[in-house]
C-alpha cells in the first residue's frame, strides 16, 4: 500500500508546509503572484500524482497478490490478501484525496459561525440545518462539550443541539469515502441519508420531551465571549488541511488494521450458517439484536468498515449491517462519559433510547427496501 | 509575553503547547505560558473548538494547530 499512496503524500505533505513557512518571512521579496503560481503548480502536481496512483491500484494489487505472493485467485487466503492489498490502499488513497478537500471547505464553516446561522432559524429548519452541519463537522471528544455548551448558550433548543450531536459522529467524510470505495456510491449516499434521518428524528423527539432541566445547571450559567474571527489565507487553510489529513490517516490506521483483524476473524471463524441463522433475513429480531450488541462497542467509522464487509459476506442483509455500523459510531461508552459532564443521567438514557429506536427502525426499512 | 493555551488536554492542545515551547526556546524568549483547562474559562474567549491560542490577551487561533511560522511571527517582538 505504500507505493501508490506515497508520491501523493510526499508531494502534498512535503510541499505546502514549506510554502506556508516562507509566507511570512519572504513577503517583501516574493511578490504574491509568484507564490500563488507556485501553490497552484503544487496542487496540480499533487492531483496528477493522486490520479496516476489511483489508476494503477487494481494492477498493483493483482500483481502483488497473484504474482508476488502467488496465491490462488479463489482461495480463502487469496481473497483476504486481495482485500488487504486492493481495498486498504484504495481506502487510504481516497481518504488522502477527500479529507484535504473537506477540511478546506470546513475551515469556512467553523462551529462559532454555525451556531449563529442556526440560531436565526425556526425549530424544524434549525434541526435540519444542525444535522447537515453535523455531517461536515468531525466529532472530537475534546470539542463535544464546548460545542454542546456553545449551542445552548446561543439560545438553540435542546433538540437542535442533539440533532448536531447525533449527526456529527455518525455521518462524516471518512465513513462516506469508505462505504463508497467498498460498496459503491449508492450505499454510501443511503447511509448518509439515513444518518441524517436519525439525527433529525432523534433531535426532534428529544426537543419535544422538554428535558431542559436534565442539563447540568452550570451549563446555562456559562457566558461565551465574542470570538474574534481570525482571517485565514487560502495557504493557511491548505496547510491546516494537509496537517489534519496526516493526523487523521495516522489515527485511522490502527482502527482499520484492528477492523481488518476482527473482520478476518469473522470471515474465517464465524460459520456462515450460524451468522445467517441468527442475524440473517430469517430472524425478524436480527436488527434490534445487532444494534444492542453494537451500542457499548466503540470504534470510529473507519474501523467498522472491514467488519461490516465481513458481515455482508457472511450473508447479513445490508440494513442490519448498516444499523450495526451506525450503532457502533453513534453511541459509545466514552462519548456518554464525556456527555455526562454536561447532561444528567436521565437525559443520557433518553438520548440512548431515542437513537437506538431510530437506528432499529432504519435497519428494518433498509432491509425491506433493498 | 503571556501565552495561554486553551484546551481540556486533547492531543492537539498538547501539540500546540509543545510547539509554542519549542519556538520560544529557539528564539530565546521568556514566555509566561498558562494552560487554561476549565471549560467556562475556555469558552469566555468565544471558542467552541479547541485548541485555542491567546497571546497577550488576544485570541490568535482556535480549532487548529497553527504552523510553526505563524507562531514564530506572533511571538516575535515588534
Amino acid at each position: 500500500m505504500r507505493a501508490p499512496s506515497k508520491p501523493y503524500a510526499t508531494a502534498r505533505a512535503g510541499g505546502i508546509p514549506v510554502s506556508a513557512g516562507q509566507a511570512g518571512a519572504d513577503l517583501p521579496l516574493d511578490p504574491k503572484g509568484t507564490r500563488q503560481r507556485w501553490l497552484g503548480l503544487k496542487i496540480a502536481v499533487a492531483v496528477a500524482l493522486w490520479v496516476g496512483a489511483y489508476g494503477q491500484l487494481g494492477r498493483f494489487a493483482g500483481w502483488l497478490t497473484y504474482d508476488v505472493f502467488d496465491l490462488g485467485r479463489h482461495t480463502h487466503l487469496g481473497s483476504s490478501v486481495d482485500f488487504f492489498v486492493t481495498d486498504v490502499p484504495k481506502i487510504f488513497l481516497l481518504l488522502a484525496g477527500i479529507i484535504p478537500v473537506v477540511s478546506v471547505i470546513r475551515s469556512f464553516i467553523p462551529p462559532e459561525k454555525v451556531r449563529k446561522v442556526v440560531a436565526g432559524k425556526g425549530e424544524l429548519a434549525g434541526t435540519v440545518l444542525a444535522a447537515l452541519l453535523g455531517t461536515v463537522t468531525p466529532f472530537c471528544s475534546c470539542s463535544a462539550v464546548p460545542m454542546f455548551i456553545g449551542f445552548l448558550e446561543s439560545g438553540l433548543p435542546l433538540g437542535v443541539t442533539f440533532a448536531f450531536l447525533i449527526a456529527s459522529p455518525v455521518v462524516n467524510e471518512v465513513a462516506l469515502v469508505m462505504l463508497a470505495g467498498l460498496f459503491g456510491v449508492k450505499i454510501a449516499l443511503l447511509y448518509v441519508g439515513l444518518g441524517l434521518v436519525v439525527a433529525i428524528v432523534g433531535g426532534t423527539v428529544i426537543g419535544r420531551l422538554h428535558l431542559e432541566s436534565q442539563v447540568e445547571d452550570y451549563v446555562y450559567k456559562i457566558k461565551m465571549g465574542e470570538a474574534l474571527t481570525t482571517h485565514l489565507t487560502f495557504e493557511q487553510r491548505l496547510a491546516d488541511a494537509v496537517s489534519y489529513t496526516k493526523d487523521i490517516l495516522r489515527r485511522v490506521f490502527p482502527w482499520v488494521l484492528g477492523g481488518i483483524v476482527f473482520g478476518a476473524a469473522i470471515h474465517g471463524y464465524a460459520p456462515t450458517a450460524f451468522v445467517a441463522h441468527y442475524a440473517g433475513r430469517g430472524n425478524p429480531l436480527a436488527v434490534p439484536m445487532v444494534v444492542i450488541i453494537a451500542i457499548p462497542l466503540y470504534s470510529n467509522a473507519a474501523g467498522t468498515i472491514p467488519i461490516v464487509q465481513a458481515l455482508i459476506q457472511k450473508g447479513l442483509p445490508m440494513g442490519t449491517t448498516l444499523a450495526f455500523m451506525m450503532a457502533i459510531t453513534a453511541i459509545s461508552t466514552p462519548e456518554m462519559v464525556i456527555l455526562r459532564k454536561v447532561i444528567k443521567p436521565k437525559l443520557i438514557a433518553v438520548f440512548i433510547t431515542v437513537v437506538t429506536l431510530a437506528i432499529i427502525m432504519i435497519g428494518y426499512v433498509f432491509n425491506a427496501v433493498l | 509575553m503571556n501565552v495561554k493555551i486553551l484546551g481540556t488536554g486533547c492531543a492537539n492542545c498538547r501539540r500546540l503547547e509543545g510547539l509554542v515551547k519549542e519556538v520560544a526556546s529557539e528564539a530565546g524568549l521568556q514566555l509566561d505560558i498558562e494552560k487554561v483547562t476549565e471549560i467556562p474559562a475556555i469558552m469566555s474567549y468565544g471558542i467552541m473548538h479547541t485548541p485555542g491560542l491567546v497571546i497577550d490577551g488576544e485570541l490568535k487561533a482556535s480549532g487548529r494547530v497553527p504552523a510553526r511560522a505563524e507562531i514564530t511571527e506572533w511571538l516575535s517582538p515588534r
